[in-house]
C-alpha cells in the first residue's frame, strides 16, 4: 500500500535521547511504527520510553542487535552528515535526516559516498515519511492523513500538511507521504520519488509540491512526459518571492534569473501535469 | 553571506593567493598615509557588497598622497545602490597586460564543486557565459577527491595561458580552491586575475559568499558579517530565530513554515492584493515568537493588514490562539488582523479568537480576502 516504510520498518533513531529526538520517537511509536533502536554515543545502555526502546553507543551495535533497517536521524547540523554516514556504512539501507542547517560542504561529500553504498537518503531539512495507517517515520503529524492511493512529495514542511489536510477533508487518502526536503543538495529528487510511485500498484495518482531554486522541478516534468502513466497534479511556491533572495529554505532562492516558479510551472504543464494556483485546490484536480 | 572585496582578498592570500600590497581605510586621512606607503600611486575601491562599483565612480586611480585625499573623501561620502560606502581599499595600482577569469562555486545539479576560468576576465562573468559561452572552461571536483593536478593543467590549456604561467596559476587554483574549502564558501572568485607587466600572476579583485549553514563552525567568519548590507528589521529577526525578507507591500505576513509563507503570498498576490513581507516563525507558535513577528512585521510603515496563517500540526491551534491572544494583549495595536488556523484543534482554536473578536478564516483564499479589504478599508478611514 506504500513506497519506502510500512509495516516490515524496523525504525533507528540517531539522537534519540535529546529533545527532539525523543518527543518525535513518542509520537511514531504512538502512531504504530516499529522502533526498535535509539542511538546516541556515551548513552549506550540506557532505556528509553518507560524501558521500551534500547540506547545504542553506535548504529552498527543498534543494527547488530535489533536488525533495524531504516534510521531517522535527528542530530544536530553540525554533526548530522557523520550521522548520515556512520547509518550509511553501518548497512542501515534508508537513511531519513530531518536535520535543519548542515552545511551543504557536509552534504555533497556525504551524498557522493551514499551514492557508492546501496544506500537511500531522504531529506534533509526534511518533515520525513507517512504511510497512513502503516508507519510515520520523522516529524508529519499523523492524524491528519488517511490511507489512500495519492501519493504525495514536497520539498516542504507545514505546506505538506496543509495539502494531506486539504486531501482528508475530501476524504482522498494518501498511500506514502514523501518530504524530500528544502536543501540544494539532498539525498532523493522529485524523479527518485516519482519512480518509486510510477511503479507502486497502490499509487494512482500524484501530488508534486515545489517551489523556487534549483531545476529538480524542470527534471520532474521531463521524466513526466517521457515515462509516467500516471497523473501528475502539481503546486509550485514562490511564484511571488523576490530573486537573489533566500525564503526561509536553504534551497529556496532564485540566483542568476534561474529556478523561477515561471520556468517550473511551465515545464510541468508542458509535460501535461495539471497546476494548481493555492495549495487547498488540489483536491479539485485529483 | 557574502564578504568585502578587502576581506576576501585577506582570507585568499591566507591561503597563497598572491594580492596587491594595500590596506583599508575608513577616512580620507587614512587614505592618505597608505597611499604615501604604496609610493604615491594607488587605486580607491569602495568597499560595498553590490556589483557595479566601478561604474557607479567607486573604483579610482589617483596619482598622489593627496589626490588620494581628496578622492577617498568623495567615495567615502558616496551611496552605491543605496548602500553607504563606509570603507574604502586603497591598493598599489597594477600595471595589466591581460585579465583572466578564475572561480569556485558550487554546482547544485551535480552536486559538486565546479571551477571556472576564463581568458575574458574582468567583465562579468554571467555575460560572458551568455554571449561567448566558448570562452568559458569548467571542471567539476570530486568532493571525496578534491582538485587534482591535471584539472588545473587543463584549465591553463584551455585558456591558452602562456607555460611560464602555468606553476603559479597551479598554486592559486589550489589555495584559492583550499579557501573555498575550508570557509565553506559557496563562491570564492577572483575577476580580475591579471597578468602584470613584470610577468607575475595578481588577484586584483576578489569576491566571496559563505554558506549560512557552514557559519556553525566559522565563528570568526560570521563576525565579518556587514550589517549595512541587509534591512536592519532581516537582521533583528534573525536575533530571534525568524526568518523576514521585506517585500513591499501592504499585507504584512506571519506564518510557520518556509513553504507554507511562500503560498500565503502567492494566495494574496492571486486575490489581487501584495505581500508586505516573507515571515516563517518555524515549528509551533509560542507566544514570545509570536510577539517578536508582530513587532518586526509592524515596524514597516506599509502594512495595513496582517494575516495570520498558522497550520496546527503538533503544536494544536487552542495553544496557538492563546499564543497570538497573549501576543496581541501586550502590544496593542490598531492595524486590523486575521486569523487563519488550520489543523489539530482547529475549531477550538476559531472559538477562542472568535470570543475575542478577532477576525478568522477557514480557507487561505478566504483570509487573503479579508486581509486585504481590510487594508483597503483602513486606506480609506
Amino acid at each position: 500500500m506504500s513506497i519506502l516504510v510500512d509495516t516490515n520498518t524496523r525504525l533507528l533513531v540517531q539522537g534519540i535521547t535529546g529533545r527532539e529526538g525523543l518527543f518525535h520517537t513518542s509520537r511514531m511509536v504512538e502512531y504504530g511504527t516499529h522502533v526498535v533502536a535509539g542511538v546516541t554515543p556515551q548513552k549506550g545502555g540506557e532505556w528509553v520510553l518507560d524501558g521500551k526502546i534500547p540506547v545504542f553507543d553506535t548504529v552498527r551495535s543498534a543494527v547488530e542487535a535489533t536488525g533495524a533497517n531504516t534510521a531517522v536521524s535527528f542530530v544536530p547540523a553540525r554533526f548530522a552528515a557523520d550521522s548520515i554516514l556512520e547509518a550509511a556504512d553501518a548497512g542501515v539501507e534508508l537513511i531519513i535526516a530531518i536535520t535543519e542547517g548542515i552545511p551543504v560542504r557536509d552534504m555533497m561529500q556525504a551524498r557522493r559516498y551514499l551514492d557508492q553504498t546501496g544506500a537511500r537518503l531522504i531529506g534533509p531539512n526534511c518533515p520525513g515519511l507517512l504511510s497512513p495507517g502503516e508507519a510515520k517515520v520523522g516529524i508529519i503529524p499523523g492524524h491528519i492523513a488517511i490511507k489512500g492511493n495519492v501519493g504525495v512529495v514536497s520539498r516542504s514542511g507545514t505546506l505538506t500538511y496543509e495539502v494531506l489536510h486539504a486531501l482528508k477533508q475530501r476524504g482522498i487518502g494518501v498511500s506514502t507521504c514523501v518530504g524530500i526536503g528544502g536543501d540544494p543538495v539532498n539525498g532523493t529528487s522529485f524523479v527518485d520519488t516519482l519512480e518509486l510511485f510510477e511503479a507502486d500498484p497502490n499509487t494512482e495518482k500524484i501530488v508534486l509540491i515545489g517551489e523556487i531554486g534549483g531545476s529538480d522541478e524542470e527534471r520532474a516534468a521531463e521524466y513526466i512526459s517521457e515515462r509516467m502513466t500516471k497523473p501528475v497534479v502539481a503546486f509550485i511556491a514562490g511564484r511571488t518571492a523576490p530573486p537573489g533572495k533566500r525564503m526561509g529554505h536553504a534551497g529556496a532562492i532564485v540566483e542568476g534569473g534561474e529556478g523561477t516558479a515561471e520556468e517550473k510551472i511551465k515545464a510541468l504543464e508542458g509535460a501535461g501535469v495539471k497546476i494548481s494556483d493555492q495549495p487547498e485546490s488540489i483536491p479539485d484536480l485529483l | 553571506m557574502k564578504l568585502h572585496e578587502y576581506q576576501s582578498k585577506q582570507i585568499f592570500a591566507e591561503y597563497g593567493v598572491p594580492i596587491p600590497r594595500g590596506q583599508v581605510a575608513m577616512t580620507a586621512i587614512e587614505a592618505r598615509s597608505i597611499t604615501e606607503e604604496l609610493g604615491g600611486m594607488a587605486v580607491i575601491k569602495a568597499q560595498v557588497l553590490v556589483g557595479g562599483r566601478g561604474k557607479a565612480g567607486g573604483i579610482r586611480l589617483v596619482h598622489s598622497p593627496e589626490e588620494a585625499e581628496e578622492v577617498a573623501g568623495q567615495v567615502l561620502a558616496m551611496e552605491i545602490k543605496g548602500l553607504p560606502v563606509r570603507r574604502v581599499l586603497v591598493d598599489e595600482a597594477a600595471d595589466i597586460q591581460n585579465e583572466i577569469y578564475l572561480g569556485v562555486t558550487n554546482d547544485r545539479s551535480r552536486r559538486c564543486p565546479v571551477v571556472i576560468a576564463s581568458a575574458e576576465g574582468g567583465v562579468d562573468i554571467e555575460e560572458v557565459a551568455r554571449s561567448q559561452p566558448d570562452k568559458i572552461v569548467r571542471i567539476w571536483i570530486d568532493p571525496l577527491l578534491g582538485l587534482r593536478d591535471y584539472q588545473v593543467r587543463h584549465l591553463a590549456v584551455s585558456i591558452e595561458l602562456p607555460r611560464k604561467y602555468w606553476r603559479s596559476l597551479h598554486t592559486i587554483t589550489r589555495s584559492l580552491y583550499q579557501a573555498y574549502l575550508n570557509s565553506d564558501a559557496t563562491l570564492a572568485e577572483i575577476n580580475p586575475l591579471v597578468i602584470t607587466g613584470d610577468e607575475r600572476l595578481l588577484a586584483l579583485d576578489g569576491k566571496m559568499v559563505l554558506d549560512d549553514n557552514g557559519l556553525i563552525r566559522h565563528a570568526e567568519l560570521a563576525e565579518m558579517r556587514d550589517i549595512d548590507s541587509e534591512e536592519p528589521v532581516e537582521r533583528e529577526a534573525r536575533k530571534y530565530g525568524l526568518s523576514y525578507v521585506k517585500l513591499g507591500g501592504n499585507i504584512g505576513c506571519m506564518v510557520n513554515g518556509a513553504g507554507l509563507a511562500m503560498a500565503t503570498m502567492d494566495v494574496i498576490h492571486l486575490f489581487g492584493g501584495a505581500p508586505a513581507n516573507f515571515l516563517d516563525i518555524g515549528g509551533g507558535a509560542s507566544a514570545d515568537k509570536v510577539s517578536a513577528a508582530i513587532q518586526i512585521i509592524l515596524r514597516d510603515p506599509n502594512v495595513e493588514a496582517v494575516l495570520f496563517n498558522i497550520f496546527g500540526g503538533i503544536t494544536r491551534g487552542d495553544e496557538v490562539a492563546r499564543g497570538i491572544l497573549n501576543a496581541l494583549k501586550e502590544m496593542p495595536t490598531e492595524i486590523p488582523m486575521v486569523v487563519r488556523l488550520v489543523g489539530t484543534n482547529e475549531e477550538e482554536g476559531r472559538q477562542l479568537l472568535h470570543d475575542a473578536k478577532m477576525e478568522t478564516a477557514v480557507s487561505l483564499g478566504d483570509a487573503a480576502q479579508k486581509a486585504i479589504e481590510a487594508a483597503k478599508a483602513r486606506k480609506e478611514a
